[in-house]
């Protein structure tokens, strides 16, 4: 069995994060870069599939040669192979997808695993976006994923409680929060990783037209809320509750 | 002139609010309004949109019976294809999230996801990074898909008479099914629509504490339950309940968080409500920067002798 997983290159989850002077983007300088939280839980789960089918687990960024330290770091995990497809322009999901169908039409997986959103423009596109262009069913913000017999069941973490869906493979699946607790990379794995092979790929080598059909023209801090105030007690707190605030 | 298609959420035969935000924001930026009902026995779930609609599709067809992404973009397509829907909006919910994006790349659309304001037509505000950021996006493409940060629009004027008309639905072949749905049975308010919200973090130290603590004060309150991310990993209460960035957002009339730090993560959920308390025995917790009223006290101490003293309040 084949797994594809996709990694992007995000801010640390614990990263404070500011705007630049000019408003044009948020401060990079200094900020630790870490591999897409989601993304991690899914190079996991795709390691964790392959101890129970056998197969292979190839990873794949796009963006710009920094990613490379992400690649390693799935490489580390236990992935197999890696893949960058080198861009360091600025992309929507629908290029991203575009992109994503490419490499999956050369490499057939039969699983594509995705986290279900970067925790930087937390947009939650991409992977339903590749599903839709490849024809494929999926399974988002997966919770269980069980893989037998030409089909995955996926359990998802729906409004309202756990939702059940079959896809017959090749599917496209993304991972929740709940789905695994990944693994810390090994020292031997830390070591094996940079032997293992990391293709590059040119996007223009792509022959794909991806021209922003979504572009951020601004960014703002939002409005910061008014700092409230501390209260001694109980009583306090219910009577501000009531008079002040009228909440009760 | 625009020409919108709001995508009906809805549930146990009756339309899922947040879908009313959809169409506040279509509102927003003016013309024509259509909505699209998919599934089997829908009538009531139409005559709820009528009001806020010229008209009301319903796609009754047995393919697009359960929720599936696949056969449901389809289908949702084909109608904004036949309408010429220059918008294609729903409600940011986990449905929507899981939908859109596959009807967006069907019509080759631009997407903007949980947007928190219109700005024109074409352009719109959302989070990004946890909230941190506030970014302002243009979507260039000639059809533009939009899901909508339910928190962030009041109801929509409602005084359209819309007529209700059968869509020819061709859910086309679908890799994909629905199996089943094991529902968090709970007799308390949805958090998405509950006026109370009380929330419990890792300071409850246990399933125990949401029983003792949580639940008690819930009840006089009438109150929904949330969660921070740490106590739903663990497994206390049902992933349901996770307010935040990657949970569910909420902007109750009161809000109040028990034994959270207050992560950028969680306060992403919860920031929007009216009125936030946080009681907590750390006098740095980050939740306090955003808390309207903070208790610095042992939480196993405080909230039973708050649970009494609301009691009395009410009474
Ligand atoms: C990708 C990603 C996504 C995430 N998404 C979310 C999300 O959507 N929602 C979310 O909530 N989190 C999310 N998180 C996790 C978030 O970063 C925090 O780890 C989490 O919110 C912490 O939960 P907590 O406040 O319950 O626990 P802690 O941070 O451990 O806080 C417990 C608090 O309880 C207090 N306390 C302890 N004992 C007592 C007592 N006796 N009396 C009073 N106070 C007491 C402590 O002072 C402390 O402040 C996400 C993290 C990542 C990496």
């Amino acid at each position: 069995m084949k797994f594809l997983v996709t990694v992007k290159r995000v801010t640390d989850y614990e990263a404070k994060i500011k705007l630049k002077a000019d408003k044009s983007g948020i401060v990079t300088d200094g900020v630790n870069m870490i591999m897409n939280p989601f993304d991690e839980i899914a190079v996991e789960e795709a390691l964790r599939q392959k101890e129970k089918h056998g197969g292979e687990v190839v990873v794949l960024s796009i963006g710009s040669s920094d990613s490379v330290a992400q690649l390693r770091s799935a490489l580390a995990m236990g992935a197999d192979r890696a893949i960058l497809v080198k861009n360091d322009g600025e992309l929507d999901a629908n290029g991203v997808a575009k992109i994503l169908q490419k490499i999956v039409e050369k490499e057939a997986p039969d699983v594509v695993l995705m986290g279900k959103q970067a925790i930087d423009d937390d947009n939650n596109q991409a992977a339903q976006m590749l599903a839709e262009l490849l024809g494929w069913g999926q399974g988002t913000f997966a919770n269980t994923i069980t893989i037998d017999g030409g089909n995955a069941t996926i359990v998802r973490e729906a409004d309202g409680g756990l939702e059940t869906v079959k896809c017959s493979l090749p599917c496209v699946i993304t991972a929740d929060l709940r789905l695994n607790e990944p693994r810390y990379a090994s020292l031997p794995g830390i070591m094996k990783a940079k032997k293992k092979p990391l293709d590059e790929v040119e996007l223009s080598s792509l022959g794909l037209n991806t021209t922003l059909k979504v572009k951020v023209v601004g960014y703002e801090e939002p409005a910061a809320k008014q700092a409230g105030q501390k209260v001694p007690d109980v009583a306090t707190l219910v009577h501000k509750l009531k008079t002040e605030a009228k909440a009760i | 002139m625009a020409t919108h298609l709001i995508v009906a959420e809805h549930t146990g035969g009756k339309l899922v609010k947040a879908t009313l935000a959809a169409v506040s924001a279509a509102q927003k930026v003016g013309g024509t309004i259509h909505a699209i009902v998919l599934g089997q026995g829908i009538g009531d779930v139409a005559a709820e949109l009528a009001p806020f609609a010229a008209t009301v599709h319903t796609a009754e067809h047995p393919g697009v019976k359960d929720r599936a992404a696949q056969p449901w973009a389809k289908v949702i397509a084909d109608a904004a294809t036949a309408i010429g829907a220059t918008h294609v909006w729903a409600a940011a919910t986990g449905a929507g999230k899981d939908l859109m994006p596959r009807v967006a790349i069907r019509l080759d659309a631009g997407m903007a996801s949980d947007i928190s304001a219109v700005v024109n037509d074409s352009t719109f505000k959302r989070p990004m990074w946890a909230g941190n950021i506030t970014g302002t996006v243009a979507v260039s493409s000639a059809t533009k898909v939009i899901t909508v940060r339910p928190t962030e629009f009041a109801a929509p004027a409602a005084g359209a008479a819309g007529t209700i008309a059968a869509f020819a639905a061709d859910p086309g072949a679908s890799k994909m099914s629905f199996v089943s749905f094991d529902a968090v049975v709970s007799d308390r308010p949805a958090l998405s629509d509950a006026r109370v919200i009380v929330a419990g973090g890792r300071g409850l130290k246990g399933p125990e504490g949401f029983k003792t603590i949580v639940e008690p004060m819930a009840d006089v309150l009438s109150a929904a339950i949330g969660a921070s991310r740490a106590v739903c990993d663990a497994g206390w209460v049902p992933n349901d309940w996770q307010v935040g960035q990657t949970g569910k957002v909420v902007a109750p009339e009161l809000y109040i968080a028990i034994g959270i730090s207050g992560a950028i993560q969680h306060v992403a959920g919860m920031k929007g409500s009216k009125c936030i308390v946080a009681i907590n025995k750390e006098p740095e917790a980050p939740i306090f920067q955003v808390a309207d009223y903070g208790l610095v006290a042992d939480l196993f101490k405080v909230c039973p002798e708050l649970t009494e003293a609301l009691k009395a309040a009410k009474a």
